[in-house]
């Protein structure tokens, strides 16, 4: 699929794994971390009356340090500000209207900016995440980036593909972050360098667009160079009620070459965590029954979705918390979604209320990344967290004496509740 | 460039992002001059406790060179700052097993550093504080208190860009864009 795409918007009839090819770019997608500094870049480089590639094309999203009392990350919003307006860029989610969104990896895809068949880079790492839209999208630096940003095309070398089939229905104790915390734990944290992940078989078809985006989002955490997930009736559904633009579907062919087929049968899957510091430190939940935790975290372009909130307020419904319970929900969409979900009627954030769960956070990157000083949730101390992120590197909430475990919003769920790593089929 | 000398600054496998520039400076913009010196004050200062400090306190520049570590060097997020706060800090070269592929490109695409894939694992053959010198030419690393030479993997067509000072400058000196603004 990756190479095929790839070769379309290199105007090739096909290219190989290993081929560096200049590709075209559908969507350059920047935030208020890495912004500033690509169009540092293209206005060094291009000059500083320089053009756009085009203003439809790019989307500004700032996330990353939005709440916070910080003069520096203010004025970083504050360039993005000034360069989309100069520009006339189309798609800037200003922090300070009501067109601010949140998370970047999740608000493209709710804007409809996600689409199969095109070529999406990204400013961040978890760019990866949009493959799951049946697209090639990968993370750049901002020099690459504002070499996009005056041309509209990337060199890129064309990546091997390793697939992974995993057949069966998820039993509904499991997530995709279950899935891909035990794909990473096989392979390592650089066990896909370089390499496209592609997933497929009956479980992955069975899954939701929010539950797909988990898996491609963690791509990375694999040192993948992108995550996809082959486009179906699901996809089609999700950006269709989100876009108009036309798209074109791209499909493995019958007899591709894969650098390595793997092959998982998700009922023998059990739930997972990813013990500090590293996303491939593997261990089942029930296996890890005597850590103490101080704190839970659900958040995040990987864990702060919609159907996150939902699983979590599943294991919460009429229980309590017994550590500090963050909530910080990825984008506005799925904050309004909290009030408006129910269960046993009672909205999710009634449902996180009445489980004493601390109040539900404006959307944000937040403590994913640690972050100012005066962000929710970080860790500023030795705390031991756990958390529906998707790095646990030292330091990568904050603090580098806090230890920090990554887990399904089922198992953080489940954790909150008893205050040690639970399995959370103890609640089901 | 062909010879780098200097202290050698030794690291273990997975040095992430963070580690090498922890997420609470990002607010720092590289391209403007000031806030790029700082970044490289900040170099390696998410590594744990208890490691001698890469840069001194009050100094915006480190005294090592060249950096050797295992597998995986540079895995995480995708912030240029990580290479750029290295290459302020007076980082020529970073000698791993492997690295972590947008770290990778970033190194080039800034011309920050050189980022050399060693044959075998050096970071047990150094220790923090040892003179080396990196000749990129014959693609060795050779120990200076023994004169050990270890092999390196040839950086091929990347030196080049490296060279020029990065990918703008590379695509300026062999004519494929044209000078700014011109």
């Amino acid at each position: 699929m990756t190479e095929k795409i790839l070769a379309q918007h290199a105007g090739k009839a096909a290219v190989r794994p290993g081929d560096n090819v200049w590709v075209r770019v559908d969507i350059l997608m920047t935030h208020d971390v890495c912004g500033p500094g690509t169009v540092g870049v293209f206005e060094r480089e291009f000059g500083k009356d320089a053009k756009v590639f085009d203003r439809e094309k790019l989307v500004v999203i700032p996330d990353h340090y939005i709440y916070t009392v910080d003069k520096m990350c203010q004025r970083n919003v504050a360039i993005m500000r000034e360069f989309c307006q100069r520009h006339n860029v189309k798609y800037f989610y200003d922090p300070d209207t009501t067109a601010y969104k949140g998370v970047c990896h999740i608000a493209l895809a709710q804007e409809g900016h996600t689409r199969p068949g095109e070529v999406l880079l990204g400013t961040d790492s978890h760019t990866c995440t949009a493959g799951a839209f049946g697209e090639f999208a990968t993370g750049i630096g901002n020099t690459d980036a504002g070499f996009v940003l005056g041309t509209g095309k990337i060199l890129l070398k064309v990546p091997e593909t390793m697939r992974f089939v995993i057949e069966g229905e998820l039993p509904p104790y499991l997530m995709a972050k279950d899935l891909i915390l035990r794909i990473i734990g096989d392979i390592g944290v650089d066990g896909a360098t370089y390499c496209a992940m592609e997933f497929a078989g009956s479980c992955i078809e069975s899954l939701s667009m929010e539950e797909r985006m988990t898996l491609c989002n963690m791509a990375i955490e694999a040192g993948g160079k992108n995550g996809i997930i082959p486009v179906d009736r699901v996809t089609r559904e999700y950006v269709k009620a989100r876009t108009n633009k036309p798209f074109i579907e791209v499909t493995s062919d019958p007899g591709a070459r894969f650098k390595s087929v793997a092959n998982y049968n998700a009922a023998e899957l059990a739930p997972a965590v990813a013990r500090p510091h590293s996303p491939d430190n593997y261990a089942p939940a029930a296996a890890c029954g005597d850590v103490k935790l101080d704190r839970a975290y659900i958040g995040s372009c990987t864990g702060g979705k919609l159907s996150d909130f939902i699983a979590a307020a599943k294991v919460l419904l009429g229980r309590k918390v017994s550590i500090d319970t963050y909530l910080v929900p990825a984008t506005r969409e799925v904050e309004q979604g909290l009030h408006a979900t129910k269960l046993d009627g009672r909205t999710l954030a009634q449902v996180f209320a009445d489980a004493g769960c601390l109040p539900v956070a404006p959307p944000s990157c937040a403590a994913c990344l640690g972050g100012p000083v005066d962000t929710v949730g970080r860790a500023n101390g030795a705390e031991v967290v756990i958390s529906t992120t998707n790095r646990n590197f030292p330091g990568r909430m904050g603090s580098k004496e806090a230890s920090v475990y990554l887990a399904s919003p089922y198992t953080v769920a489940a954790s909150a509740i008893r205050g040690t790593i639970t399995d959370p089929r103890e609640f089901m | 460039m062909s010879a780098i000398t200097g202290k050698v600054y030794v690291l273990g496998d997975n040095i992430d992002t963070d580690q090498i520039i922890p997420a609470i400076h990002l607010y720092l913009v590289p391209t403007i001059e000031a806030e790029y010196r700082k970044l490289g004050s900040f170099a390696l200062s998410g590594l744990p406790a208890g490691l001698p400090p890469f840069v001194a306190p009050g100094s915006e520049t480190s005294e090592y060179r060249i950096i050797v570590a295992g597998r995986n060097f540079g895995c995480g997020s995708s912030r240029e700052h990580a290479p750029i706060a290295l290459g302020a800090a007076g980082v020529k070269a970073v000698v791993a097993g492997s690295f972590a592929r947008i770290f990778f490109r970033n190194c080039i695409a800034t011309g920050e550093l050189y980022p050399v894939d060693c044959v075998a694992r050096l970071c047990d053959e150094f220790k923090t504080g040892d003179e080396a010198e990196l000749r990129l030419d014959e693609n060795v690393l050779i120990k200076a208190a023994t004169g050990e030479r270890f092999d390196l993997k040839p950086l091929g067509d990347a030196k080049d860009v490296i060279d020029a000072g990065g990918v703008f400058a590379y695509a300026r000196k062999t004519g494929m864009i044209k000078a700014a603004g011109a």
